[in-house]
C-alpha cells in the first residue's frame, strides 16, 4: 500500500543546514581570533581610518576522521572507452613534487571572513584584560562643534521643526478664540507659525593624541626584528585609538641620521651604517615642538631598536631621550632580537631607559624576542599607563 | 485525488501483481531545501553538528553547478517513509514512485536490512528525530561547547562499529570463567588415596577479573560508551545515539549498488508495464530513467567513477535474463554488494560496460591500469571494506584508565593519515579524559604511536 500526504509547508521555515553552517562560521571566527596577531602583522593596517576591517581568507574547518595515508598510487574503478595504458589525464608539467600530491581536494574551497578592526581590538583588550588609558587633564584641545540651540522664525527649510510649528499654530488659534477641538477644519498655518531649528558653533573639549614611532633601521635590525616592532607599534596604536577621538601618527626611522617617513615606506626603510639614537630623538623633539605641542596633545613616544647605540652618542642620547620622556605622556622602549633570555641584555639603550624609569619618568621598557613578547609588552605598557 | 495519487495507486497495484513485497510506503512532498538537507544529513531530522554545515554548503555549491539533482529519498521501515520533490514533474514523480517501491521491496527482504529492522525497530526517521531532540536538551543544560566536543568524538568514530555484532550488547563478563578441572585419571585417584599424600590445595583467589577488553574490540562507539572512565550519562547517551544511527546507515552503505540497481530495474519494468500511463508522460519518465542510469555525464566518453544505478541495473538485468526472477529474488535476499559484485559481475558484463581500473600517480597523471576482472571488482569494492574506514580496535584499558587503540595496518596495507588521526585522537581524549594512544604505521611502514 502507498499513501501520499499533502504538502507540509512548514518544511520551508527552518533550515538545519543553515543553522549548522552558522555554527561552523562561529567556530571559524573563534579560530581566526586565536591567530589574530599574526594575521594582523602581515597586513598593512596601521594608518587607519580608511579601511577599518580585515578580510581573512579561511579554509572550511574539517571534521577529522580516521583515514588511511595517501598512497603513492591511487586506484579507482572507472567506466568508458579506454585500454590499459591509455592516459586519461596528463600529469602536470612540473609534476613529481611530492608535497603537491599530498593535498586533498576537499579543503580547496575557501571563503572570506571579514572582521572589523574595532571588534578585533575589543576582543584583544578583553582577552588581555587591559585597562583604559588616562589622558592628561590639561591636554584637551578645543574643537568647534555645531549644536542645536533655540528656534527662529527664519531658516533653511530642512531645519523646519514641524512639531514646534504646529504648536505655534494651535496657540495662535486658541488666542484667536477658535478651539482646535471644536473646529473640524484643519489648522491653517501662516508664516508667523513657522519655527526653524538653529545651529550654534560651540567649542567643545576634545582629547587628541599624537603617537611618535621611532624605529632603528640600521644594518643590525633584521626583517624579523622589524616585524616584531611593527606588531608592537600596531597594537599600541590601536589601544591609543580606542581612547582618543583624534590620533595622529608620526613615523621616524634612523640609522646614523633620522628621517620622517609615511607609513607605507616606514617598515621597508633600511639602511646600513651606524646607529645614532640621538638623531631620532632630536627629530622627535623637533616634530613635537612644531606640530604637537605636548601641553595641548597627549603625546606617546615609542622607540624600537636592538639596543646597540654608538658609544660616543651615549650622553647625547640620554639627554635627548630624557627631554622627550619629560614632555610626553609616556615613552616606551622595546628592544628586539637576541635570544629569548629571562632579562634583556644590558645594552646601552636599555640602560639609559631604565635609568630614566628609576628617576620617576613615565617610561616603560620591554624586550621582544618572539611573538608572545608582543603581548606582554602591550600589557606592560597599558597597565603602567593606567596606574598614573 | 491528484494525478500523481491516481498513478501511484495503479503503480502500487501493478507492483503487487508483479510480486513486489513491501511494507506500506508513506509518501510526502517536500520542498527542494528539505531534500538538500536530507542528502546532507542522511535523515530528515538529525542531530546538529557543525560538520553538517560544511557538507551543506558543498552540496549547495554542487547543486548550483548542476552536478547533482535529487529525485527522491526513501527511509526503510514499517511504514517506509519516502520524500518526493515538489518541484519535479509528474512524470519524474511517477518514475520515483516506482523506484521507491523497488527500494521498499529490497529493504523488507534483504537480510542486512531485515537484521537492522529487527534490532532497532521500524521507524528510523522518528528515532533520529528523538535523538536530535535529546541532544537539543543536552545543549540547553550543558552548553553547546560540551555537547559539541562529545559529538566531535562520536561522529568522528561513526563508522567504527561492529557491523556483525548486535545493536544491543551486554557488557563483557566481569570475571574469567573458572575452568573445569580435567577429570581425575585413575592413577591420580589411586595416588590421592595413598597414605601421606598431601590434600590438594584449594585455589586461593576465587574469581579472576577478566581483562578489558577481553579481545580486540572494533566497536569503538560501544566500547567508549561503556568503558570510558569518566563519561557522564548524557555523554554516553550521545555515543549510543550516534551508534544506533550508524547501524541504520550500514545496510544502506553496504548494499548501495544492489539496492539502487534493484530499484532502477523495477521502476523501468513497472513503467514499461504500466499501460495506464499516457504516452507523453511515459516518454518523459523513460527519459528521466535513462538520465539516472547512464554511466557518464552527457558529452563524456569516460568517467572516473562508477554510477551505482547503472552498474546495479545492468547486473540485475543480466541476472533476471540468465537465471530468472526467482533466482534474482534470492540474490536480493542473501547478498550485499561484496557478494553481488564478486558473484555476478562477470568478465563479459565488465567488457560490455567498459569497466576498467585506473591509477593516479604523483603529478596527477591518470592512466587506465588494467581491465582484469578481479582487479575491477576489488577496485569497486575497495571503498566499501569495513564501512569505508580503517580497521582500528581498542586493545587495552589499563589500570590508570588509559586506552590503547591499535590500527591493523597490515591488513589495511598502510598506516593512517597522521594529522587526521592525531586530531581524532584529540577528540577522543576530550571524552575519555585519560591518556589515549593509537598504534599505526608511518609511510615507511615502521610502527609508530600517536598519543593524546
Amino acid at each position: 500500500m502507498i499513501r501520499i500526504a499533502a504538502e507540509t509547508p512548514w518544511y520551508d521555515l527552518f533550515s538545519r543546514g543553515a543553522r549548522d553552517w552558522l555554527r561552523h562560521n562561529e567556530k571559524v571566527r573563534d579560530a581566526v581570533k586565536d591567530t589574530l596577531p599574526e594575521l594582523l602583522a602581515s597586513s598593512d593596517l596601521m594608518t587607519g581610518p580608511g579601511s577599518r576591517s580585515v578580510a581573512v581568507p579561511v579554509k572550511f574547518l574539517e571534521h577529522a576522521r580516521l583515514r588511511l595515508a595517501e598512497a603513492q598510487v591511487n586506484q579507482g574503478a572507472g567506466q568508458g572507452r579506454g585500454e590499459p595504458g591509455d592516459v586519461l589525464q596528463p600529469g602536470r608539467e612540473e609534476g613529481g613534487e611530492q608535497g603537491q600530491a599530498g593535498g586533498t581536494n576537499d579543503g580547496e574551497v575557501r571563503f572570506v571572513v571579514e572582521l572589523k578592526l574595532d571588534e578585533i581590538v575589543d576582543w584583544l583588550w578583553e582577552e588581555l584584560k587591559l585597562p583604559e588609558l588616562k589622558p592628561k587633564r590639561t591636554a584637551t584641545m578645543d574643537q568647534n562643534e555645531y549644536t542645536r540651540e533655540g528656534w527662529d522664525k527664519r531658516g533653511a527649510r530642512s531645519r523646519l521643526d514641524r512639531r514646534r510649528t504646529m504648536k505655534e499654530a494651535v496657540k495662535r488659534h486658541a488666542v484667536q478664540g477658535n478651539t482646535a477641538l471644536a473646529d473640524p477644519e484643519p489648522l491653517s498655518l501662516v508664516n508667523d507659525d513657522l519655527r526653524f531649528r538653529q545651529l550654534v558653533k560651540r567649542p567643545s573639549p576634545a582629547t587628541s593624541a599624537a603617537v611618535i614611532f621611532a624605529l632603528d633601521v640600521s644594518g643590525s635590525m633584521d626583517e624579523a626584528q622589524r616585524r616584531l616592532a611593527k606588531q608592537f607599534f600596531f597594537f599600541a596604536l590601536q589601544g591609543i585609538r580606542r581612547q582618543y577621538s583624534k590620533v595622529e601618527t608620526v613615523f621616524l626611522a634612523h640609522a646614523a641620521q633620522a628621517w620622517e617617513f609615511d607609513e607605507s615606506q616606514f617598515f621597508q626603510a633600511s639602511s646600513s651604517g651606524g646607529t645614532v639614537t640621538s638623531s631620532v630623538a632630536r627629530l622627535a623633539l623637533e616634530v613635537m615642538e612644531k606640530r604637537y605641542e605636548p601641553s595641548r596633545y597627549n603625546v606617546y613616544f615609542f622607540y624600537a631598536s636592538d639596543g646597540e647605540n654608538a658609544a660616543e652618542d651615549r650622553d647625547e642620547a640620554r639627554a635627548t631621550l630624557a627631554d622627550i620622556a619629560g614632555q610626553v605622556n609616556y615613552s616606551g622602549y622595546c628592544e628586539t632580537g637576541g635570544v629569548a633570555t629571562f632579562r634583556p641584555r644590558d645594552t646601552q639603550l636599555a640602560e639609559i631607559f631604565s635609568e630614566l624609569k628609576t628617576s620617576g619618568l613615565a617610561v616603560g621598557t620591554s624586550h621582544l624576542a618572539s611573538q608572545d613578547d608582543v603581548w606582554s609588552a602591550i600589557r606592560e605598557f597599558f597597565t603602567e599607563q593606567s596606574k598614573e | 485525488m491528484t494525478e500523481l495519487e491516481d498513478y501511484g495507486e495503479r503503480i502500487d497495484a501493478l507492483a503487487k501483481r508483479l510480486g513486489l513485497d513491501y511494507y506500506t510506503v508513506d509518501f510526502e512532498m517536500a520542498p527542494a531545501s528539505l531534500m538538500t538537507e536530507i542528502a546532507v544529513y542522511g535523515l530528515p531530522v538529525r542531530m546538529p553538528h557543525w560538520s553538517f554545515g560544511v557538507r551543506y554548503i558543498h552540496q549547495l555549491v554542487r547543486q548550483s553547478m548542476g552536478h547533482s539533482k535529487i529525485f527522491e529519498v526513501m527511509f526503510p521501515g514499517d511504514p517506509c517513509r519516502a520524500f518526493l520533490m515538489d518541484g519535479n514533474s509528474t512524470a519524474e514523480n511517477a518514475l520515483v514512485t516506482a523506484h521507491v517501491l523497488g527500494h521498499a521491496d529490497f529493504s523488507k527482504n534483504n537480510q542486512l536490512f531485515a537484521r537492522f529492522h529487527a534490532m532497532a525497530g521500524s521507524n528510523i526517521v522518528e528515532t533520529a528525530a528523538a535523538h536530535a531532540h535529546r541532544i537539543q536538551l543536552a545543549i540547553e543544560s550543558h552548553g553547546v561547547e560540551k555537547v559539541e566536543s562529545v559529538l566531535d568524538a562520536a561522529l568522528a568514530l561513526e563508522a567504527h562499529i561492529d557491523v556483525t555484532g548486535e545493536l544491543h550488547r551486554a557488557r563483557y563478563a566481569e570475571f574469567l570463567e573458572t575452568k573445569d578441572k580435567a577429570p581425575e585419571s585413575q592413577f591420580q585417584s589411586r595416588f590421592r588415596q595413598l597414605p601421606g599424600a598431601d590434600a590438594p590445595v584449594a585455589q586461593k583467589n576465587g574469581q579472576v577479573r577478566a581483562p578489558v577488553p577481553p579481545h580486540s574490540e572494533y566497536d569503538l562507539l560501544w566500547f567508549i560508551a561503556n568503558y570510558a572512565p569518566e563519561l557522564e550519562q548524557w555523554e554516553r547517551d550521545i555515543f549510543l545515539m550516534v551508534r544506533t544511527e550508524s547501524f541504520y546507515f550500514y545496510p544502506v552503505f553496504a548494499c548501495q549498488i544492489m539496492n539502487e540497481g534493484w530499484a532502477s530495474y523495477w521502476h523501468a519494468r513497472l513503467l514499461r508495464e504500466a499501460d495506464f500511463l499516457p504516452q507523453p508522460l511515459y516518454l518523459s519518465a523513460i527519459k528521466a530513467h535513462s538520465d539516472v542510469v547512464r554511466p557518464f555525464a552527457s558529452g563524456q566518453q569516460t568517467a572516473l567513477a562508477i554510477n551505482p544505478y547503472h552498474l546495479g541495473f545492468t547486473i540485475w538485468e543480466r541476472i533476471v535474463e540468465k537465471h530468472g526472477l526467482e533466482r534474482a529474488r534470492e540474490v536480493r535476499r542473501d547478498e550485499d554488494d561484496f557478494g553481488f559484485i564478486r558473484n555476478f559481475l562477470d568478465e563479459e558484463l565488465a567488457e560490455q560496460s567498459g569497466l576498467f581500473v585506473y591509477e593516479t600517480r604523483p603529478g596527477d597523471e591518470i592512466r587506465v591500469a588494467t581491465k582484469d576482472i578481479s582487479a575491477i571488482r576489488e577496485a569497486i569494492l575497495a571503498p566499501k571494506f569495513n564501512y569505508g574506514s580503517p580497521r582500528v580496535a581498542a586493545t587495552e584499558l589499563k589500570h590508570d584508565g588509559s586506552l590503547t587503540l591499535v590500527h591493523d595496518h597490515a591488513s589495511d596495507g598502510r598506516g593512517l593519515d597522521a594529522t587526521r588521526a592525531k586530531r581524532v585522537l584529540d577528540y577522543v581524549h576530550r571524552v575519555w579524559r585519560r591518556p589515549v594512544k593509537l598504534a599505526t604505521a608511518n609511510d615507511k611502514n615502521e610502527a609508530v604511536e600517536l598519543a593524546a
